[in-house]
């Protein structure tokens, strides 16, 4: 097995997909010759050609529009989006059409296409490069959304997105791009969309989290468990829709308790869902209140270092929310 | 940017008396089916129709060069002539109108208008005006990276031309010249608000020299010149030469919608004179001029396309309805836990409330 980081991880899905299915192809801004402002389209272009890898106009709404058009037509587009926080010209495109095309035709017609969505902060990106947008696609109907956070998930996952037959908005969250490389399985390993994983077994409480979250989380695992003797077991969701709802309840059944850490500021997000699912479906088994720790209220990362490491969750932040629920 | 303003006789363009007389026929046809409709709207048989009566000619010629099975098309809300150019059929039309079950289009699913045909290589439409003309450009691509010989046409009208996602698909399809023909049908109103009111200059055509591309404007009531504007706009796509957008001067003999009276806002006289621009009784006299129509074979068309749409209008009311039970199906290619269903998953345990 080789150790790879985030970003080759991800790389090497697109190169093998390409290798495999010559209707894949990639677009966006400087995706080419450039392989990206953050590298992760690099040496496709050599491989593959200026058609597959398609340097764009400055236009999202035409990516995304265009890319439901080539899937339409029969291609498996892979659309970049430069930085999610880009995302919003194509906004329409992305839940008036790409979301909608299947169940608006009645099934005749499917936008089998991916769309990579560089997210979150701590990257010194301030308030429009740092975002953790995907609150916005959760709750459109007809797409489904991953956010990985292990090379091994992202390689796997962001393949089977690309054989998807339903459009898929990939999200990786920045900061892991490079900051650790993990072990990746060699070959054709597919991991399938909606199935969480449990990266850490636990029986005091539950951690839900998703992409950067999940290196923060277990970071915190650790330090509750040397020094507080409290055994929390970490859920990354990796799939927020299709949810694996089984997992999830499945490990509040067994811990009593839930806490859920997102990067996204908390009014309406994620972890409101994740929340209210545990409320309904599993509050027999609750042992104390279903706790949300996220991003702040404000509509933005701010961006001096000061500021920014305010708004940033971090392993302590969560030890203190898991240490007051711990002992609810 | 090209006018044309030679009279075009329909020889000279390689067209048979049968090509010419089939044209007539479609615009005819789309017609009849339009008016059907209205009626069935004002009988509460539809409950919303939005016409394509005036844009008969332009629509019906600007598809004719279009290969059936083989190119594609992004239509827009008046697209009626358009899609049955492109092989929709009265009875697909009429039953997608009364949103019955099986309708090609969306199986009951969308409004009146919105147009769509996988077997057809129509692309469904959605409301949000603009944005079938990225779908039409991102098709236009796929062929261009596949290498494939197919053409993309899109329609649109002119208040829809100030939408930013068409500067955004004519720029990137004259960056790479794909094989994509832009058809604006320009009627002079958006709704209800003037052509002067909405596009600076005057001209949409005339913004294609910006992307690289001709411009041309066509009279919609000149059947012949709109047939060889697209004609040398396909053949160009197809040499590799990129797109070419065609503005075409129609009139839109209706209110914007059944739900619209044109009256609140269009100058009477204008509204009385509008029959004088209707293009059908204007190419009926052309073909007549040019000897290739007579009363018997208009008479016999017409009585044609009588019959065809009383069979048509019988058997899209004689289709079923859709069922509310098949409404959460066909969300996602697979159902997925929690997305295309309303029913909740059954607690997991003890739940005695």
């Amino acid at each position: 097995m080789a150790e790879l980081n985030m970003l080759e991880a991800i790389r090497l899905a697109m190169d093998e997909e390409m290798e495999r299915d010559d209707r894949v192809m990639v677009l966006g801004e400087d995706v080419g010759k450039k392989g990206g402002v953050f590298g992760a389209t690099e040496g496709l272009w050599a491989k593959y050609g200026d058609k597959r890898v398609l340097d764009t106009p400055l236009t999202e709404g035409m990516i995304a529009g265009a890319a439901m058009g080539a899937a339409v037509y029969g291609l498996r587009p892979i659309a970049e989006m430069q930085f999610a926080d880009f995302v919003y010209p194509a906004f329409n495109q992305i839940v008036s059409e790409i979301s909608r095309l299947h169940y608006r035709s009645n099934g005749t017609f499917s936008a089998p296409m991916v769309i990579r969505m560089p997210y979150g902060g701590g990257v010194h990106g301030a308030l429009y490069h740092s975002q953790s947008n995907e609150t916005y696609f959760t709750s459109t109907v007809g797409l489904k959304i991953l956010a990985p956070g292990t090379p091994a998930d992202a390689k796997g996952l962001l393949k089977a997105a690309i054989r998807d037959p339903d459009p898929v908005m990939f999200f990786e969250h920045k900061k892991t791009y490079r900051l650790f490389k993990a072990e990746v399985p060699e070959g054709d390993t597919v991991v399938p969309i909606g199935k969480a994983s449990v990266a850490r077994e636990g029986r005091h409480l539950s951690i839900f989290c998703y992409g950067f979250m999940r290196t923060c989380a277990l970071e915190a695992a650790e330090t509750l468990a040397r020094e507080d003797g409290v055994e929390a077991e970490v859920v990354d969701l990796r799939s927020l829709r299709p949810l694996d709802l089984d997992t999830i309840l499945a490990s509040v059944e067994k811990t009593g308790k839930a806490l859920v850490v997102h990067e996204a500021n908390r009014f309406g997000g994620f972890g409101a869902e994740i929340a209210a699912e545990i409320g309904e479906r599993a509050f027999e088994h609750l042992d104390g209140p279903v706790t949300r720790l996220a991003g702040p209220e404000v509509p933005g990362v701010p961006f001096h270092h000061t500021l920014e490491d305010w708004f940033m969750l971090s392993p302590a932040r969560i030890v203190q929310a898991a240490r007051d629920l711990a002992a609810y | 940017m090209a006018t044309t303003d030679i009279k075009l006789r329909h020889g000279d363009l390689g067209l048979s008396d049968d090509d010419v007389l089939g044209m007539y026929r479609a615009m005819l046809m789309a017609r009849a089916v339009d008016e059907r409709m209205w009626l069935m709207q004002r009988a509460g048989k539809i409950a919303f129709i939005i016409s394509g009566q005036g844009h008969e000619g332009a629509q019906v010629a600007t598809a004719w060069p279009m290969r059936k099975g083989t190119d594609w098309m992004a239509p827009f809300y008046r697209s009626i002539a358009s899609a049955m150019t492109f092989g929709m059929s009265a009875e697909d039309i009429i039953t997608a109108h009364l949103a019955k079950g099986d309708d090609v289009s969306s199986g009951g699913r969308q409004m009146p208008g919105h147009y769509g045909g996988a077997p057809y290589n129509i692309v469904s439409l959605s409301s949000p005006v603009g944005t079938q003309v990225l779908h039409a450009v991102g098709i236009a691509m796929g062929a261009w990276v596949r290498g494939d010989d197919v053409v993309t046409m899109t329609q649109f009208g002119e208040g829809t031309s100030n939408q930013g996602e068409i500067h955004e698909a004519m720029n990137f399809a004259g960056v790479h010249k794909l094989p994509v023909i832009f058809v604006c049908e320009n009627n002079g109103y958006a709704i209800s608000v003037p052509l002067d009111r909405q596009v600076a200059g005057g001209s949409v055509a005339s913004r294609a020299a910006g992307y690289g591309m001709p411009g041309v404007v066509v009279d919609g009531g000149d059947v012949l010149a709109c047939y060889a504007a697209a004609r040398e706009a396909h053949e160009r796509a197809r040499r590799g030469e990129g797109p070419t957008l065609i503005e075409a001067r129609v009139v839109r003999l209706t209110s914007h919608s059944s739900d619209d009276d044109q009256r609140r806002y269009r100058d009477p006289s204008e509204v009385e004179h509008l029959k004088e621009q209707d293009p059908i009784p204007m190419f009926a006299a052309e073909l007549r001029a040019a000897g290739v129509l007579t009363d018997e074979i208009d008479e016999s068309i017409k009585a044609e396309i009588k019959a065809e749409i009383n069979a048509a209008n019988k058997a899209a009311e004689a289709r079923p309805d859709p069922v509310a039970a098949d409404a959460h199906e066909r969300v996602y290619a697979e159902p997925i836990p929690g997305g295309g269903t309303a029913v909740a998953l059954a607690p997991i345990e003890g739940g005695s409330h």
